[in-house]
């Protein structure tokens, strides 16, 4: 049996394709990234040695500036944690909750999340379009044509104006996330408390919430680390534009590498886009950690 | 619940309020998409076509590409849910029911995987697959995918494989299967529920994928949908019931799925975030 199991072979056979193409595909290339953000380089030919100096200038120097895109990302993530994440508390409360069409309409919010984000992209920029797009219709309905704007098109909006669809398509996932969570906990907690006439806002705030706590931080992260390295959707809707008011690191870095050729200086962003996703991961996990509330 | 009758009807209508929200976007999209131009700059840019123009699906699908977009995306995805599910599984079941010294190391590098902006790997990929004349070919998306595809695939196939007895197994080799054939025969089909979890998983993350495609691949009759509907709109820049049309198409297959399947989907999304 064990001989069987221990067959050094048959291992091998299982798990090295798995692990060569892995190695090849996702190692290596962190590593290479790690050693191009330490060129000065465009492609052809060899680069030079510059050392950290790429990461320097990223702060320093840097002409397109991506200390604001990395400024941008982290708005992104505020409005994630702080207005998107209650929202879908919110609807994971409430349809937990037994509401009349609970199954429906836990399908319906989530219908956004699974559609690409170039169908959401390609939809948003026609709804935020001037003249035919669903956002200034909708406000001419409702005779607030001076609020009307060319909304990804203007400097001031551009930003927010991105944020949206991404706040958008994303709520249904966190929604259902909590929700499955939620509905893990026994009945009989609040049976228990009912008896002893707890309203159900109290409850919400003393019993469930304490109790998803793991999946809190679970979303908290994926939140955060989803607004630092957002790519799709700013890139089809704005990239990054106009004049750089809605960039954000990973559309810069795109744009450094294949549209300027500093293959260093974009590799360098790249490198900075994993670490600061480390760092922050890390951060939360040590912001969550509380003991957990057992039952 | 609270007997608030008051309470529940109001929560009532802003939950409707809200699938509003999330929904209307798409239903414009699909009333557009039927719409002649005339109907959406001008006469009737919010409500139901007056007209339903067919014309524009078939323009989409032949003037515009997007079925040659819509089986590249298929094949593509295709190959990488199958490739992945295979290789993750033979790696998922040597980690947890073999004896070897290196396999908690193992399973900890394709756990890191999973963290792993995919940013990183642009540039050093893209030089990969060009000096291995990968680039711009179909193995150009399948191999990155297939790679990246892994470490949540074995995440949720090791987990699963946790609880299936070891019974099973020990029996067919008692009975002197060699570990191919016990694995194959009896550990597969065991494992279908969790397959049907990782090829959804893969499913979405691969249909939708951007970044790698508009990065690997350039020339036309290889693009998938996700960047193959951009050039569309470059081509068809205004005429919005052409591309609403594409968008459609781009869609329809994960609508279907979903609504075919939506707790089977949900399940599988959520899956990974809350044993994590």
């Amino acid at each position: 049996m064990d001989r069987v199991l221990s067959d050094k072979k048959a291992i091998i056979i299982f798990v090295l394709p798995a692990f060569l193409l892995f190695a090849a595909i996702v190692i290596a290339p962190i590593f290479l990234s790690g050693y191009y953000s330490l060129l000065k380089w465009d492609g052809i030919g060899k680069g030079t040695f510059i050392g950290v100096q790429n990461y320097i200038d990223l702060f320093v120097n840097s002409s397109e500036g991506f200390g604001k895109s990395v400024l941008n990302s982290i708005i992104l993530a505020l409005l994630s944690v702080f207005v998107q994440l209650p929202l879908a508390l919110i609807l994971a409360l409430v349809l937990s909750s037994g509401v009349k069409g609970e199954n429906f309409y836990r399908t319906v919010f989530f219908i956004p999340v699974i559609i690409s984000t170039v169908v959401i992209g390609q939809l948003w920029m026609k709804v935020y379009n001037p003249s035919y797009g669903l956002l200034n219709t909708f406000l001419r309905g409702i005779r607030l044509e001076s609020l009307q704007m060319p909304w990804l098109g203007d400097v001031r909006t551009s930003l927010l104006a991105s944020f949206v669809p991404i706040v958008w398509q994303y709520i249904g996932y966190h929604m259902l996330l909590m929700y499955a969570s939620i509905k893990t906990i026994p009945d009989e907690i609040y049976e228990a408390a009912r008896i002893d006439g707890a309203s159900p806002f109290k409850m919400a705030m003393k019993i469930t919430i304490p109790l998803i706590r793991p999946i809190l931080k679970v979303c908290v992260i994926f939140a955060i680390i989803g607004s630092l390295k957002v790519f799709d959707l700013v890139y089809i809707l704005t990239n990054g534009g106009p004049v750089h008011s809605s960039e954000v690191p990973s559309t810069l870095m795109y744009n450094t590498i294949f549209h300027r050729y500093m293959y260093g200086s974009g590799s360098a962003m790249a490198v900075f886009i994993v670490i600061e996703c480390l760092v922050f991961t890390v951060l939360v996990q040590k912001f969550f950690k509380v003991e957990e509330f057992t039952y | 619940m609270s007997k608030n009758k008051f309470g529940n009807y109001s929560i009532s209508i802003i939950l409707a309020i809200i699938a509003a929200v999330q929904i209307f976007p798409l239903i414009w999209l699909i009333f557009f998409s039927l719409k002649s131009d005339a109907e959406i700059f001008g006469e009737n840019i919010i409500g139901l076509p007056q007209k339903f123009l067919w014309q524009n699906y078939s323009k989409a699908l032949v003037g515009g590409n997007a079925g040659m977009y819509f089986l590249n995306s298929v094949f593509v995805t295709g190959v990488t849910i199958i490739l992945s599910g295979v290789l993750s599984s033979m790696a998922a079941y040597a980690i947890v029911r073999m004896k070897w010294k290196l396999r908690k190391p193992v399973l900890t590098i394709f756990l890191l995987g999973m963290m792993i902006p995919i940013h990183a790997a642009l540039l050093p990929l893209f030089l990969i697959l060009k000096n291995l004349n990968l680039y711009d070919s179909p193995l150009a998306l399948i191999v990155p995918y297939t790679a990246f595809a892994l470490p949540m695939s074995i995440f949720i196939l090791t987990s699963f494989l946790q609880s299936i007895p070891k019974e099973l197994e020990e029996a067919a080799l008692i009975d002197g299967c060699n570990i191919y054939q016990a694995f194959f025969s009896i550990i597969v089909p065991v494992l279908k529920p969790a397959l049907a979890t990782i090829s959804i998983f893969t499913y979405l993350s691969t249909w939708n994928e951007l970044m790698f495609a508009v990065t690997f691949i350039s020339k036309r009759e290889y693009k998938t949908l996700t960047v193959g509907i951009m050039s569309m709109v470059g081509q068809y820049s205004t005429n919005w019931g052409p591309i609403g049309a594409g968008l459609v198409i781009a869609t329809l297959p994960t609508i279907i799925i979903y609504i075919l399947m939506s707790s089977q989907v949900q399940k599988s999304l959520t899956s990974g975030a809350v044993k994590g």
